[in-house]
C-alpha cells in the first residue's frame, strides 16, 4: 500500500511535467499573441498605439523569443512559486487567482455536500421500496436531472427569480460587499448567495449518484446476510443502514476524489452564466484575450487538481475494499 | 389435415432458440415502452436533420429589426371540431416611450395554416431546387407566421431552431462516431495484442482522462482561428470533443477483448486456420457489437451537452452557423430572457434529445445481452 502510494506520487511531478507542456502548447496555439489581441481591441476602441510601442511591449514581455523560451522562463518562476504577471490585468496572477480559488473550492465543496445529503437518502428510499410512486417520481427527476445542463438550470431558476419575485440571483455578494475585505458579515453575506449556484451545479451530479446508489443497494439486498437480518427480528430501518447501506457507498466514496475536481471544472460554466467572481470567468476572458500565463497557470491548476483527486480517489478504494490489488497500477 | 403443419405446434421457446441474436435484441428493447418512444422522438428530430429547409416556415437568417420579439403563436390543430390548423395573428404596436414596436397575439383574427406552402428558395437534400416547405401562411407573405417566436433581430425562432437541431445532433452523431473508431481501433489493439503496445495505450488513455476536460475543451476552442469557415469549426469541435471521449470506450473495448483472446471459440477459429482479421472482424466483434452500440448512444447526450455548452459560451459552433448552443446564446441576458421567454425554447429542445438518447441507450443496454436475465 505504502509503496503503491509513493511511487504515485513519483510519478506526479512527471504527469505534471507532461500537462505543463500540453497546457502551454495549447495556449500557445492560437495564431498572434496577447499584443496582436490588444491592438485589435485598442483599434475598435478608435485609439491607436504606434509600432515601436508595440514591438517595445512584446520585447519586455518576452513574447519575441522563441516559444520553449517562453516556456521556460514560465517553468522557472513556476519552480520559484511565481504564477508571472497577467499581461492584461498587469497584476500578479497568483492575487488575482488568490481569492477566486477559494470561492471556487467553496462553491464545489457546498454543492457536494449538497449532493451526498441528497442523493444517498433519496437512493436508500427508492431501493427500499423499488417500484414505489415515490421511486418512479425519484427516476423521473433524476433523468431530467442528468439531461438538464446546469447553464440550462441556471437561466431558468434566473428567469423564474427575476420575471416573478424581481430578484436577482447572480452573482455571489451583495453590491455592499464585493469589494468588501473579508469579515463575518461578508462570509454570512457569501452563505445566503452560494447556496443557489451550489445547488445549480450538484442536480446533475445529485441525480446520477441517486441512481448508483439504488442499484447498489438493490444488488446488496438481495443477499443472503440481509434475509438473516430481517428473520433475526432487525427492524427494517436499522437493518438498511447498518449493513448493506455502508456496502453500496463504498464504490461511490471511491469517486470522491474524482467527483470534486469534475464539479470544480463543472462550475466553470455555471460561474459564467451566473457572473460568479470564480477562476471560470477569468479562465474564460484569459483565453479570449490570450492572455497567456494566466490561462496556462489556471489550467495548470485545474490539472493539479484532478491529478490529486484522481489519486485520493485510488488510494481511497484500495483502502476501503482490500479485495482490489494495486501493484498493477 | 395440412401437411405442412409442424408435428409440435411452435411455441414462444421454439422461437428465441432458431432466433437470430439481433432479433433478440429487438425483441427485448420492444419491451422497453419509453425507449421505443424515445427511439420515434430521435427518429423524427433525425427526419428534420436531413431537410431542415423544408420544416423552416422562414428564412433562419432573416433579420427584421421591426420584427423583433414577436411572441409565441400557439398552433391550433383544430378550428372549432373541423381539423384545420390556425394560429393568432399578431398585432404590433410602437411604444411611444421607448419608440420599439411591441407585439402582442390577437387572439381574435386567426391564420390558417397552409401545407406546402412556397417560401424561400433552398435546396433538397442539397440536390433538388425548390421552393417548397412543409408549413406556412399564405404564399404572398403578409400574414405572419412565427411557431416558436422571432428573437431580437426578428429572425424566425422556429427555422432556427430546426436548423440548430441539425448541427447539434449532427455534431453528436459524429463526434461519437470518431470516438467509437479511435475507441474500437486503440482498445482492439491493446487488449488483442497486448504488450508494449498495451502499455503505451493504456498510458495515453490514463493521460487524457486525468486532464481536467472542461477547461481544457474551452481553451482548445478558444485556439481555433477566429478566421475558419464553419465547416471547419465544426469538424474542429466533433474532433476536440471526441478527443477524450473515446477513452471509455476504449477502455471497455480492451476489457472484452482480453476476456475474448481465450475463449474456446476464438482458439477454435484460430485452429480453423482463419486469419487474425477474421477471427477480429467475424468472431470477436459481433459478440460485443451490441455493448457498443448501447455505450456510444450512452455517450451522445453527453457530447450534445458539452457542444451546447461551448457554443453557449462562445467558443463553439459561431455565428453564423446555428446550433442549439448559439440558439442559447440570445437567452445569456436576463431582461431579455424576462422580455421573451421563447428564447429558452431550445433548451427544452436540448433536454428533450438528451432525455431521449439516455432513454434509448438504457433500452440498448439491457437488450444489448439479450441471454442475460
Amino acid at each position: 500500500m505504502t509503496r503503491y502510494v509513493l511511487k504515485r506520487l513519483v510519478l506526479l511531478p512527471a504527469l505534471l511535467f507532461l500537462f505543463s507542456v500540453t497546457v502551454f502548447a495549447i495556449v500557445q496555439a492560437p495564431p498572434g499573441d496577447f499584443l496582436t489581441t490588444y491592438v485589435a481591441t485598442l483599434a475598435s476602441s478608435g485609439s491607436s498605439i504606434n509600432a515601436e510601442q508595440v514591438d517595445a511591449l512584446r520585447r519586455e514581455y518576452g513574447l519575441d523569443r522563441p516559444v520553449w523560451v517562453q516556456y521556460l522562463k514560465w517553468m522557472e518562476n513556476l519552480a520559484k512559486g511565481n504564477l508571472g504577471l497577467s499581461l492584461e490585468y498587469q497584476r500578479p496572477n497568483a492575487e488575482l487567482i488568490g481569492e477566486r480559488l477559494v470561492l471556487t473550492m467553496v462553491l464545489a465543496l457546498l454543492s457536494f455536500v449538497f449532493t451526498w445529503i441528497v442523493a444517498i437518502p433519496a437512493g436508500i428510499y427508492s431501493a427500499m421500496h423499488p417500484r414505489s410512486v415515490v421511486d418512479y417520481l425519484l427516476t423521473v427527476l433524476n433523468y431530467v436531472g442528468v439531461a438538464t445542463p446546469n447553464f440550462m438550470l441556471a437561466l431558468v431558476l434566473m428567469w423564474g427569480a427575476f420575471a416573478y419575485f424581481g430578484m436577482s440571483v447572480t452573482g455571489l455578494f451583495s453590491p455592499d460587499f464585493v469589494e468588501a475585505p473579508w469579515s463575518l458579515a461578508r462570509v454570512l453575506d457569501l452563505l445566503e448567495h452560494v447556496w443557489l449556484p451550489a445547488v445549480v451545479l450538484g442536480v446533475a451530479g445529485t441525480a446520477r449518484l441517486t441512481r448508483v446508489m439504488r442499484a447498489n443497494l438493490l444488488d446488496e439486498l438481495n443477499k443472503p446476510y440481509v434475509t438473516t437480518a430481517r428473520a433475526k427480528g432487525l427492524s427494517e430501518w436499522r437493518l438498511v443502514v447498518r449493513y448493506p447501506a455502508r456496502l453500496a457507498l463504498n464504490p461511490l466514496v471511491s469517486t470522491i476524489g474524482w467527483y470534486l475536481p469534475a464539479l470544480f471544472s463543472g462550475s466553470l460554466i455555471v460561474a459564467t452564466v451566473m457572473n460568479l467572481p470564480n477562476i471560470g470567468p477569468l479562465l474564460l476572458r484569459a483565453l479570449i484575450n490570450q492572455d497567456m500565463y494566466l490561462a496556462g497557470s489556471i489550467l495548470l491548476i485545474y490539472c493539479f487538481l484532478t491529478i490529486v483527486g484522481t489519486l485520493i480517489s485510488d488510494i481511497l478504494l484500495a483502502w476501503l475494499d482490500p479485495r482490489i490489488r494495486l501493484e498493477e497500477g | 389435415m395440412s401437411v405442412l403443419a409442424p408435428a409440435v405446434p411452435v411455441t414462444a421457446e421454439d422461437r428465441v432458440s432458431v432466433a437470430s441474436n439481433w432479433q433478440l435484441v429487438w425483441w427485448r428493447f420492444r419491451k422497453h415502452r419509453l425507449a421505443l418512444v424515445s427511439a420515434l422522438v430521435l427518429l423524427v428530430l433525425y427526419v428534420t436533420v436531413l431537410c431542415p429547409d423544408f420544416f423552416s416556415t422562414q428564412d433562419p437568417e432573416a433579420t427584421e429589426a421591426r420584427l423583433a420579439f414577436i411572441p409565441i403563436q400557439r398552433l391550433h390543430v383544430f378550428d372549432g371540431l373541423r381539423p384545420s390548423p390556425w394560429v393568432p395573428d399578431v398585432a404590433g404596436k410602437r411604444n411611444p416611450t421607448t419608440l420599439r414596436m411591441e407585439w402582442r397575439v390577437d387572439e381574435s383574427r386567426k391564420i390558417p395554416v397552409r401545407f406546402f406552402v412556397t417560401g424561400y428558395p433552398y435546396r433538397l437534400l442539397g440536390v433538388v431546387s425548390t421552393r417548397i416547405h412543409l408549413l406556412g401562411a399564405s404564399a404572398d407573405g403578409r400574414e405572419r407566421l412565427h411557431l416558436l417566436g422571432t428573437d431580437r433581430l426578428g429572425r424566425d425562432q422556429w427555422s432556427r431552431l430546426v436548423h440548430g437541431t441539425r448541427t447539434s445532433m449532427t455534431i453528436g452523431l459524429t463526434a461519437v462516431t470518431f470516438s467509437v473508431i479511435l475507441g474500437v481501433l486503440l482498445g482492439g489493439i491493446s487488449g488483442y495484442y497486448g504488450g508494449p503496445a498495451d502499455a503505451v495505450i493504456q498510458r495515453l488513455i490514463e493521460l487524457l482522462q486525468s486532464l481536467p476536460t472542461i477547461p481544457i475543451w474551452l481553451a482548445l476552442t478558444a485556439a481555433l482561428p477566429r478566421d475558419w469557415s464553419p465547416q471547419q469549426v465544426f469538424f474542429a469541435i466533433t474532433v476536440i470533443l471526441s478527443l477524450v471521449g473515446w477513452t471509455t470506450l476504449g477502455r471497455e473495448v480492451r476489457g472484452r477483448f482480453l476476456a475474448l483472446r481465450e475463449e474456446d471459440f476464438v482458439l477454435a477459429a484460430e485452429l480453423a486456420g482463419a486469419s487474425q482479421r477474421r477471427i477480429i472482424v467475424r468472431h470477436m466483434v459481433p459478440t460485443f457489437l451490441s455493448h457498443i452500440i448501447a455505450t456510444s448512444t450512452l455517450a451522445i447526450p453527453a457530447m450534445i451537452i458539452n457542444e451546447t455548452s461551448l457554443s453557449f459560451l462562445g467558443l463553439g459552433i459561431r455565428p453564423p452557423a446555428i446550433s442549439w448552443g448559439v440558439l442559447l446564446q440570445e437567452a445569456q441576458n436576463i431582461q431579455t430572457v424576462a422580455l421573451a421567454p421563447w428564447l429558452l425554447v431550445p433548451g427544452a429542445v436540448v433536454i428533450l434529445s438528451v432525455l431521449a438518447f439516455n432513454l434509448v441507450g438504457d433500452g440498448l443496454r439491457d437488450a444489448a445481452d439479450p441471454y442475460s436475465q
